[in-house]
């Protein structure tokens, strides 16, 4: 079982990756898979999440099957 | 990547599109018109906010610029935002059109529009969706300098 984690924009080419499949064998808090997918490090406090399209805090939980984004601050428009 | 969303709900007339395509939004603008056949006679007034790429930004001269998005969460905040505006404001219809990809300094970015019997929510609608929209829907953009290019780190505030 997996989840997807994705990465946008300058943040996709820091992490070198714009998607990657992660195991999952017990739930995760979304910090939890940032430390997991990207070697330990913690959640850098300006970036934003978002777990199956939607805007969400760091702290929820996920599960197999969920994708979850990892992004920087948004500058459309 | 998808390229292309037009999607309109029965009850909530809101058109949201994401497109790699240059595009006129005047045009766009009297063609949505000429799709309101629905409201004749209730319009009482439109707001419409065009934003266009200038050629520079903090002093440097900007060739092109590439706008990067989220494909599906995208569309689904510029639905929220759209269903939250009908929510708030009693207004007839609503459309927003994002450019996405490679630009050119004049290129249309994007195109918001509300319809309302009043000019009161018309505009408050109108602006609501561009703030949201600049403050929170995932879009990304990236400039090329005539030396090097760089990601926008955050938006003007106003």
């Amino acid at each position: 079982m997996t989840i997807t984690v994705k990465f946008f924009a300058s943040l996709r080419e820091q992490v070198g990756t714009s998607e990657l499949q992660l195991p999952v064998t017990q739930p995760l808090t979304v910090s939890q898979v940032w430390t997991q997918a990207c070697g330990n490090s913690s959640l850098p406090a300006h970036l934003l999440t978002a777990v199956n399209l939607e805007y969400v805090s760091c702290d929820t939980v996920v599960k197999a099957g969920d994708e979850i984004a990892f992004f920087p601050p948004v500058t459309g428009g | 990547m998808k390229l292309r969303s037009f999607r309109r709900s029965l009850g909530v007339n809101m058109s949201i599109e994401v497109t790699t395509k240059p595009f006129n939004p005047w045009g766009r603008l009297q063609a949505h018109e000429t799709s309101l056949n629905t409201h004749f006679g209730k319009t009482g007034a439109v707001a419409t906010f065009v934003g266009t790429m200038r050629d520079s930004n903090e002093g440097d001269l900007v060739q092109t610029m590439w706008l990067e998005h989220y494909p599906g969460m995208t569309e689904k905040y510029l639905e929220k935002i759209s269903q939250t505006a009908f929510q708030r404001w009693n207004i007839l219809d609503t459309l927003i059109i994002h450019r996405v990809g490679e630009m050119h300094p004049n290129d249309t970015i994007v195109l918001v529009a509300a319809w309302a019997g009043h000019r009161g929510p018309a505009f408050e609608a109108c602006r609501y969706l561009i703030e949201e929209l600049k403050h929170h829907a995932p879009f990304w953009k990236r400039e090329t300098l005539v030396e090097g290019s760089r990601w926008v780190e955050t938006n003007t505030p106003g």
